[in-house]
């Protein structure tokens, strides 16, 4: 068994320092920016290309030496057999030692190349893991993850490919055909032209190529991660496919998607390939030229054999690299295209950020105050908040109970800045939430999401996600105030439990209760539970909160609920009706007031038909 | 009971990572590179791609005048040289070896026009296939098995083993070729003058004598530079599907630091990786200057013998270029072979997982005339065999009649719902549905009869339409309506920007929770369907919106029974009858004045729920707690 442990290597500096990097060339077309990205490794960069070039020049050595080899094999024949002999030791052990050269350049070309395109994948995945985390709930909102994911996999890949597939292949294919056709050139121009006959051609042809590559390229990503979103949303939503028998249906929409991309799959092979023996036929088509005509002037005396020779071998030196240019061109249509996404992420703004000069936030009392807020959704035509005002003391819980999409959620997302105000304002303590560093304000914000996301790691792990270094203890007494240690400790790995994904191996409550756990551990100085307690009966509840009292003491705890019995002893209580406030007080207060909290308490306490009648009335 | 005393989080240790911090699984799954060749996995493999295989008779065929074509122009070539190319020779041998090279070259192009377009859209549609069989199979496989099984490990064979599937059979017919080739060429030279093709191919061992040495630590090189990648991609995935909690718990320091642990660890090994890859170049090379100045050497003394021609020299050295291609391409080919092997296994294991739920040969077609009863005797069930959720659980539900599941959490409510839809097999006892054991039913039709709405509402990317449509093709837009009328969320989807076309994102994330709540119940009644299973179906609703939806439902689900489970008591006062679990087990049973009358579970629960805390009397909390702290 082998292991891979991720060790720390502690000789490299920090990670972080790489990151800036990505941004260099802003502005600039994709293929640009990812050379000069990739050139940052100027040494490495400079040993591949460097090598390239050696060796391809002592590549194009090989046919010269043949040649001579060939003129003195000839040569042997008719005169001074002794000198030629001789001659033929030093060309052929000259062979020997510019084809281990050869080898050796090669190996450098090819291990740097790779080297520098490992460097920059790394540096380029960590730019985007950081660019994920960076990015707002807006972005994540709009965007699907399965997209993220392959932006994370094949975009990148295709960017961090270039240097090796595509630059060093220039290189490589500009000394050949550059240094080459010099040489051709100053033995024989005519027949030096008909050897190159092909370039042109294979040049117009990969550019031609490369467009429409590059545009199938788009259009098959697009449907492959349609197919893949598909194929993720079904093994997401199994129960739902379950429950509704949807088997059928589903396998319906995989093969719709899947026969989209198909399509698409197969007009690229047939593009390519036509391109690739194009090409290939173009060259030998050259080469037969060369055969004929220097054929006829080896016949007409104006040329040895050995010189005909060596222009063959340097044709069949070509084939590889002119195989290898569709190579090319599949390489910059990917990178233009797969670097134009990349990029467009990379450079993606970032909507909550600290802003220049912010400070810590600073917590003395403890207030926190909500000013005339209102905020709309981007993308959305409907305001979700509109003039909301209220104010919290440490110490304090506010009770927050409306109708499905009447804001609450939107009300605790905008204390820690998830998203910003779109009019308004939001304090602790008299500082703006977007004057103070998000990190800082976070810290100190907690909330229990409504539909929290839980990691497919041990109990453990996911309860001291927030705060990783926490002591066993901490842990265990988060647990216990969120009623879930006696459940852990029952279970065969008690702490050290795996959670199924997004914690499938747990009843609703449970999850909830884990997630109240998860919050609790970071004790910040605002709470807010989001609905929290929804799937967890009114027993447990009720111990949940009596723990969570004296911790709540000196913090603020923001409680929405849709159960009254949840929010009832808050010292205030929201009554939320479409993005506004329309009742506020205490329980008694509102009880009093006889209005729409009123309503909804009766509701959930009479069990008689004419509370519609009472409220129909009003 | 309990409160946490610590002030804030725990300070870090610089340089270290944290103890109970990780980004993604650390969990190996592939084996060391097995075989490159394992009959049973060609032999799955091969049956994806029999269905093509005249285009794969083709292209082999198409491969072989390739070779032929690749094997004869050298051939031509030094024929045109020797026949005469001397100054003042004849011309016309030239014209015919021209001619026969313009053959070949011609004869090249179309082989490989034929073979790359057949083996790649054959490569193509055999990916798809496959992915379509695991697909299928996936939709076949139990629960259970689900459950333990991450999303993003099934899309990582559905994607990447296929790809790698692909890439070996686009691959193979070429190395087809490759090996003909080489064969080709050893024929040649030995045809063309046995000593010097002997002395040539005198290379040939040493290359495979390095390749024993160097194979087994570049096996392990290449297997862990593929396992570290696939760790940091699992890390990266979640990483983006957890982003809000991220942010929300400020994890993002830590997480970068594991995050660039893994990618670092994989930088290394990546390179590694490539210098033994590389590594071989040179040896091949210079195995090549050896075997030309081999040539040069003794064929220059041939010629001298005048034994052999200079025309034969040319073609040697034509050749031996062209000699080392072949193995370098095997070379890689077996690495993708290796490759292919592993991901061929990796599939077939999907297309192999046990199918543990099927219809019996004589299942039932549940119909919508069925009688809509439930009844569970002495279920057993648990998860895990050892752990019973459910101990002998029993109940009975009549045909048009309402019963409510109430019980603390993780009392098994979810579990015994999960077992009317026979999502998993029940370990004792049996499910009834219109009088018939749900394991004599056929799975689609008892789908097609009873509609969830699941505790954890999902929505999936479209728009409001389809999502509430689901798979009722039948279903018209007006019924759809009716649906989101009756469950009151006309209103607000009105509201969105295309009304009921508006896209939703990723699992409804642009809705308030509640809504997808709501969108999830009209799926429920748009399944229209003769039992209808709501499972805390309106937890996320308050319950002005939820008093509406049951007052609408009264009328549309006349004569249909429910099963409803809730936590707010409210939402379950007007059920018929209420069961309450407790640790799985059924402790009560009766309507809700018998059960408050009782003075048990129950009506603690209710009294709980409707009493300000202060005002519930300790022992009673104290109660509860001792009864309930089990669960
Ligand atoms: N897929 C699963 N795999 C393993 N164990 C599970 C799975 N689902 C639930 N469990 C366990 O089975 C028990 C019963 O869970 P179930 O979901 O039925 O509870 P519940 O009554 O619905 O609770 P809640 O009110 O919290 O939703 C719990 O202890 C839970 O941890
Ligand atoms: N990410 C989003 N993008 C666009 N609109 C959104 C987004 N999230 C919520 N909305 C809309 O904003 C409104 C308020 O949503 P919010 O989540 O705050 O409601 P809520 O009061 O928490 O409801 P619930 O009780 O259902 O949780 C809803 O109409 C909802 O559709
Ligand atoms: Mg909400
Ligand atoms: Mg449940």
């Amino acid at each position: 068994m082998i292991t891979l442990k991720a060790g720390r290597d502690r000789s490299r500096g920090d990670a972080r320092a790489h990151l800036a990097a990505v941004h260099a060339g802003k502005g600039r077309t994709p293929l640009v920016r990812i050379s000069i990205f990739s050139l940052r490794h100027y040494w490495q960069a400079s040993l591949a290309i460097g090598a390239t070039i050696v060796a391809s020049v002592l590549q194009l050595m090989i046919p010269r030496l043949l040649g001579h080899a060939v003129d003195q094999a000839q040569n042997v024949l008719s005169a001074a057999a002794q000198g030629a002999e001789q001659a033929l030791f030093w060309t052929a052990m000259t062979l020997l030692a510019v084809s281990v050269a050869r080898g050796f350049f090669t190996l450098v070309q090819n291990y740097y190349s790779e080297s520098v395109g490992h460097h920059v994948g790394y540096e380029l995945r960590l730019a985007f893991y950081d660019k994920v985390q960076k990015l707002s709930y807006s972005y994540h909102d709009r965007v699907h993850s399965g997209d993220l994911i392959t932006l994370g996999l094949l975009d990148l890949d295709g960017v961090r490919m270039f240097f090796s597939t595509g630059l060093v292949r220039v290189v490589l294919l500009a000394v050949l055909i550059g240094v080459g056709a010099f040489m051709l050139f100053t033995t024989d121009a005519l027949l030096a032209m008909l050897a190159l006959s092909f370039v042109p051609f294979v040049a117009w042809r990969s550019s031609a190529a490369q467009l429409t590559l590059r545009a199938t390229w788009l259009v098959l990503q697009e449907r492959l991660s349609v197919l893949t979103r598909v194929m993720e949303e079904n093994l997401g939503g199994i129960r739902v496919v379950r429950a509704f028998s949807g088997q059928k249906f589903e396998l319906g929409k995989f093969d719709a998607a899947s026969k989209a991309a198909l399509e698409l799959a197969h007009r690229r092979v047939f593009i390519r390939v036509s391109n690739t023996s194009m090409m290939t036929f173009s060259f030998f088509a050259a080469m037969g030229l060369v055969l004929w005509v220097g054929g006829n002037k080896v016949i007409a005396g104006e040329m040895s054999v050995g010189t005909l020779a060596s222009f063959l071998t340097f044709m069949t030196i070509l084939q590889m690299p002119v195989r290898q240019l569709g190579l090319m061109v599949n390489s910059f249509a990917r990178a233009a295209t797969c670097g134009e996404r990349f990029y467009a992420f990379i450079d993606e703004k970032i909507e909550i950020e600290d802003k220049p000069g912010s400070v810590p936030l600073a917590i003395t009392q403890g207030t926190l105050r909500f000013e005339d807020v209102h905020f709309t959704y981007p993308g959305a035509s409907h305001p979700t908040l509109t003039g909301v005002s209220f104010e919290a003391r440490a110490g304090e819980t506010i009770g927050i109970v409306g109708a499905p999409g009447s804001g609450k959620s939107t009300i605790a997302h905008l204390i820690p800045r998830f998203y910003d105000v779109t009019a308004g304002r939001i304090t602790i303590d008299g500082q703006d939430v977007r004057d103070v560093t998000v990190e800082s304000l976070r810290r100190r914000v907690g909330v229990v999401q409504q539909d929290s996301f839980l990691f497919t790691t041990t109990i453990e792990n996911n309860i001291a996600y927030g705060d990783p270094w926490a002591k066993e203890t901490k842990i265990e007494k988060a647990a216990e105030s969120a009623q879930l240690h006696n459940y852990i400790v029952g279970l065969p790995a008690e702490y050290d439990t795996v959670v199924g994904e997004r914690g499938v191996s747990l009843s609703g409550g449970q999850r909830q209760r884990l997630a109240i756990a998860r919050s609790l551990v970071t004790r910040p100085s605002v709470l807010v539970f989001d609905d929290s307690t929804a799937a967890i009966d009114a027993g447990t509840e009720h111990r949940i909160r009596s723990a969570i009292r004296r911790f709540a003491k000196d913090r603020i705890t923001i409680i929405i609920a849709h159960r009254l019995s949840s929010l009832m002893h808050a010292d205030r209580i929201l009554f939320l009706d479409d993005g506004q406030i329309a009742e506020q007080g205490s329980h008694e207060a509102l009880l009093a007031l006889g209005g729409r909290y009123k309503a909804l308490y009766d509701l959930q306490t009479r069990p008689d038909e004419d509370i519609e009648i009472e409220r129909a009335a009003q | 009971m309990s409160v946490i005393e610590d002030d804030d989080r725990e300070a870090a240790i610089p340089g270290q990572r944290p103890p109970r911090a990780s980004v993604g699984s650390h969990r190996i799954e592939e084996e060391v590179f097995g075989k490159a060749y394992d009959p049973q996995t060609v032999r799955r493999i091969w049956a994806f791609v029999h269905p093509y295989r005249k285009k794969i008779y083709l292209s082999v065929a198409a491969v072989l005048v390739f070779t032929a074509t690749q094997l004869a122009i050298p051939l031509t070539i030094g024929w045109a040289i020797d026949g005469g190319m001397v100054a003042g020779g004849d011309t016309a041998n030239l014209l015919w070896a021209v001619v026969a090279f313009g053959v070949a070259v011609l004869l090249n192009f179309g082989a490989s026009y034929v073979q790359e377009t057949q083996v790649g859209t054959v490569a193509e549609n055999v990916l798809f296939d496959m992915r379509r069989a695991m697909f299928a199979q996936l939709q076949r496989v139990s629960l259970s098995f689900m459950d333990k099984t991450e999303v993003g490990r099934l899309m990582s064979r559905l994607q990447g083993d296929v790809n790698s599937m692909q890439e070996f059979l686009e691959t193979s017919v070429i190395s087809v070729g490759d090996i003909v080739l080489l064969f080709g060429i050893v024929i040649v030279l030995l045809t063309l003058d046995p000593w010097l093709g002997l002395l040539t191919l005198v290379t040939m061992p040493v290359l495979f004598i390095v390749r024993i040495f160097w194979l087994p630590p570049a096996k392990r090189a290449f297997w862990a530079a593929h396992e570290t990648n696939s760790l940091t991609n699992g890390a990266m995935a979640e990483g983006i599907n957890g982003v809000r909690t991220v942010q929300n718990l400020e994890r993002q320091k830590v997480n970068f630091d594991l995050y660039d642990d893994k990618a670092y660890h994989n930088l290394q090994t990546q390179l590694t990786g490539s210098k033994f890859a590389q590594v071989m170049v040179p040896i091949v090379d210079s195995l090549t200057g050896i075997a030309m100045a081999t040539v040069v050497l003794v064929g220059g003394s041939l010629v001298l013998n005048g034994s052999l021609q200079v025309g034969v020299i040319v073609t040697f050295l034509f050749y031996i270029q062209r000699f080392f291609d072949p193995i370098r391409s095997l070379t890689m080919q077996y690495s993708i072979m290796q490759r292919a092997m592993t991901s061929g296994r990796r599939i077939t294991e999907v297309l192999d997982l046990p199918v543990t739920i099927t219809d019996k040969q004589d299942a039932l077609v549940l119909t919508s005339d069925m009688d809509g009863s439930v009844a569970f005797h002495d279920v057993v069930f648990g998860y895990d065999p050892n752990r019973p959720v459910l101990k002998n659980v029993s109940f009975r539900v009549n045909p048009g009649e309402t019963v409510a599941l109430v019980g603390p959490t993780g009392s098994g409510k979810t579990s015994a719902m999960a077992l009317v839809h026979r999502f998993y097999e029940v370990q004792g006892g049996a499910v009834l549905v219109g009088g018939h054991d749900v394991r004599n039913i056929t799975q689609e039709s008892l789908g097609e009869q009873v509609a969830m709405v699941l505790q954890e509402p999902f929505l999936f990317t479209g728009s409001v339409l389809d999502n509430i449509r689901y798979n009722k093709a039948s279903a018209t837009r007006d019924d759809v309506i009716t649906a989101a009328k009756a469950v009151g969320a006309h209103e607000f989807i009105m509201r969105l920007p295309q009304g009921y076309d508006s896209q939703l994102e990723q699992r409804g994330s642009n809705l308030s929770l509640g809504q997808r709540q709501l969108l999830s119940f009209a799926r429920a009644l748009v399944a229209d369907a003769k039992i209808l299973v709501l499972d805390e179906a309106t937890a996320n609703i308050d319950s002005y919106t939820e008093r509406q939806i049951q007052k609408a439902l009264e009328t549309l689900l006349e004569g249909r029974t429910g099963l409803v489970i809730a936590h707010r008591l409210a939402t379950i006062r007007g059920a018929d009858r209420i069961i309450v679990l407790q640790n799985g087990e059924k402790i009560e049973e009766g309507n809700h004045d018998e059960l408050m009358a009782l003075g048990g579970l129950y009506s603690r629960l209710y009294n709980m729920n409707y009493a300000s805390f202060d005002d519930i009397p300790e022992d009673l909390v104290a109660q509860a707690n001792a009864k309930a702290a089990s669960t």
